[in-house]
């Protein structure tokens, strides 16, 4: 990684420290900066209320030219999230045809919230779950609800 | 399905190149003149007057002549619009290169056209150039200072211009890129334009780049395909539409060798639709494994069980061990082939009282399809085991031309044989997809016989060449009446195929008309619908 990505990598942690979104919380290992790993509370809101996610952000060798990548490691029931053991998201800004190189990762982050609070249905890794959401609310809610009690307490 | 070994078909087999140069081979005094009608046919293919009617218009584009194209459609079109050809090309690939459409829209409302295709308000004004702006700050890399070289397009968004290059580069590079690329900026629609990229990027980048243009130029024209054959760099142009696939199959030849479909792109497959294509692949791969079986290289003599097995193309066998004579398709006697009673390619439908239950008629089904896919696939592997044998005789041919000092054109009818073999054999295994779909009417007897007739001329071929070396030169004249036969029995069966598929009804003009009459195909009754 060059050392521009780098230096880009240390400014943009500096200025999520300084203005953390509520509900989330950064550890940030300097040996190791191409991988933040971030908690992050299901919004009150949200299904996922009470619920405490473990998230990995990696940066790609080209970042900020590649988008940075985002994997639930704790599961989670939802539309936009790969239900595997990867845990992952492809919408909105973390596509590479969308991503452009001033984008930054807190807008990620606050992306990642919005979706907790509001599924993106047209745009659904899971389909199954998509429809779910927009067919039968109650038996999505009683899942969504169900996953945070058994994996995410 | 198809193997590598399809694409090498070569040049030497245009079917009138081997009908008239019969006669003229025989005298060696008219080899000069021969070499000249040769090359004189070659070049003039494309306007041969004796068009046949499985036989489609097209012309082939080396890639300076796609460069050439898009540059005159650039220049026609940047006069029209009055814009700078650079963002008339930005114009053109926004529109997928429908020039029509792009000149109604911008007359009717240039500003939205403009701004839909990234280039903001007109872009007549100062070209783009790399600057130092006091008080800079790249909102990429983070780096400031006055002495930054930096870029930025009409939008303003302005970067440093190492940040600019490797966006660039990570675009072209790793996401090959070109005609949709858009300013670096946060949301910003705009589409770089090649004058912006010719400033910021060095040789290498910028030839992909033209590379990669010129590839969705093909891309986006309907019109226009590339040769799929490994490493050619051609591409086809032919006016045939998707919605006329029912009714035309477009075999097209490049340059290169390669006889493809301008319609889907696989190998040659006259006389069947694609449509029947796809479903046929499609059906032999889901029942690959019942199928798989039949295509194996060894079978047992029906005579008296011993292995024979397979090394030539020619379908016509003889057990070693009890000299009986049978054929490999449908393992019957063979004297009863060649004769009228020949029905080796036609499948025998069973009477109603015989196929009542359930489990019969689906023992049925399986029986049907089984007999189409033995002999598709029989034809597919006896083209590869000819074309081994051939190359075993060819150099075998070449040790006796050294020490017999025989001329070189002397042996080329062998290789104008094989390369016959190979078209025909491509010709049958597609009439066999054709026939499985086939619904019985007044035409199918005719079909059949032609198929038949075509079956029996290339078995005769190929049985040639499992002939002894020594006897070949003395077949010369007898190969070439069976080449010059086996080609005219193709054309005979494609003109017959391609001449019902077009007729029977009018030809769509409109899509919704052509929805209507959409499962009647020419005179062609099918049992399946073609799209
Ligand atoms: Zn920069
Ligand atoms: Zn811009
Ligand atoms: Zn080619
Ligand atoms: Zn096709
Ligand atoms: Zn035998
Ligand atoms: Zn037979």
């Amino acid at each position: 990684m060059s050392a521009g990505a780098k230096k880009r990598i240390m400014r943009e942690y500096g200025e999520c420290l300084a203005d953390t979104p509520p509900g989330m919380k950064i550890n940030f290992d300097e040996q190791n900066m191409t991988k933040w790993e971030v908690l992050l509370d299901g919004p009150d809101q949200s299904y996922y209320a009470g619920g405490h996610f473990k998230l990995e952000i990696n940066f790609p060798n080209e970042y900020p030219f590649k988008p940075p990548v985002v994997a639930f490691k704790t599961k989670i029931y939802h539309p936009n999230v790969s239900n595997d053991d990867k845990g992952s998201m492809c919408l909105g800004l973390l596509r590479p045809d969308e991503w452009k190189p001033p984008n930054k990762v807190v807008a990620v982050l606050r992306l990642i919230q919005t979706l907790l609070i509001e599924p993106n249905i047209d745009d659904a890794i899971e389909p199954s779950i998509a429809n779910e959401y927009k067919e039968n609310r109650k038996e999505f809610e009683k899942s969504a609800k169900d996953w945070v009690k058994r994996y995410a307490k | 399905m198809d193997s590598d070994d399809d694409f090498n078909s070569s040049q030497a087999s245009q079917d009138e190149f081997m009908e008239d140069s019969g006669a003229d081979f025989d005298d060696d005094s008219d080899l000069d003149m021969d070499d000249q009608d040769v090359g004189f046919e070659s070049q003039d293919k494309d306007i041969k007057p004796t068009k046949q009617a499985y036989e489609t218009e097209f012309k082939v584009f080396d890639p300076p002549q796609i460069q050439d194209s898009q540059d005159k459609q650039i220049a026609e079109v940047s006069n029209i619009l009055v814009q700078p050809p650079e963002a008339t090309a930005i114009l053109l690939r926004h529109l997928r290169w429908n020039k029509e459409r792009l000149i109604d829209q911008y007359m009717e409302k240039p500003e939205e056209v403009l701004e839909n295709a990234g280039l903001g308000e007109s872009s007549e004004a100062n070209p783009p150039k790399i600057t130092k702006v006091k008080g800079f700050m790249c909102d990429i890399c983070c780096e400031d200072g006055s002495d930054l070289d930096t870029f930025a397009m009409k939008c303003n968004h302005r970067f440093c211009v190492d940040c600019y290059r490797q966006y660039l580069y990570t675009k072209i590079k790793d996401e090959g890129e070109a005609a949709r690329i858009r300013c670096p900026g946060d949301k910003c629609n705009r589409v770089v334009d090649s004058k912006s990229l010719d400033l910021l990027v060095g040789d290498d980048l910028r030839d992909r780049y033209h590379e990669l243009l010129t590839r969705t130029y093909v891309d986006d024209k309907e019109n226009l395909r590339w040769c799929p054959a490994p490493n050619c760099v051609y591409a086809v142009e032919c006016s045939v539409k998707d919605r006329e696939l029912p009714r035309v199959v477009p075999t097209v030849h490049c340059d290169c060798g390669h006889y493809f479909c301008f319609g889907c792109s696989l190998n040659d497959h006259q006389p069947a639709p694609c449509g029947l294509v796809k479903k046929w692949l499609k059906k032999c791969e889901d029942d690959s494994e019942t199928a798989n079986w039949i295509s194996a290289n060894t079978k047992e003599c029906p005579k008296c069980q011993s292995t024979i097995e397979k090394n030539g193309g020619c379908n016509h066998m003889t057990c070693r061990k009890c000299r009986n004579e049978f054929c490999w398709m449908c393992m019957g006697v063979w004297s009863e082939h060649g004769t009228s009673w020949y029905n080796c390619n036609r499948f025998e439908e069973k009477s109603g009282s015989e196929a009542r239950d359930a489990q019969a008629k689906s023992r049925q089904s399986l029986e049907r399809y089984l007999h189409y896919y033995n002999r598709y696939a029989n034809h597919e592997q006896s083209a590869k085991l000819d074309k081994d044998i051939y190359l075993k005789t060819e150099k075998k041919m070449q040790q006796l031309q050294n020490s017999t000092g025989m001329s070189w054109i002397e042996v080329q009818y062998l290789d104008t044989a094989s390369q016959a073999l190979q078209q025909c054999r491509q010709t049958l295994k597609w009439t066999y997809a054709f026939a499985y779909y086939l619904a019985r009417n007044n035409l199918t007897e005719i079909f059949e016989d032609n198929q038949k007739d075509l079956e029996m001329a290339v078995e005769n071929l190929s049985e040639m060449f499992e002939k002894p070396i020594d006897q070949l030169q003395g077949l010369k004249v007898d190969m070439m009446d069976k080449t010059a036969y086996c080609n005219k029995r193709r054309i005979i069966l494609l003109n017959d195929t391609a001449e019902n598929l077009k007729q029977g009804n009018i030809f769509p003009s409109s899509l919704l008309f052509y929805w209507i009459i959409n499962n009647a195909t020419g005179n062609w009754e099918f049992i399946v619908s073609l799209t």
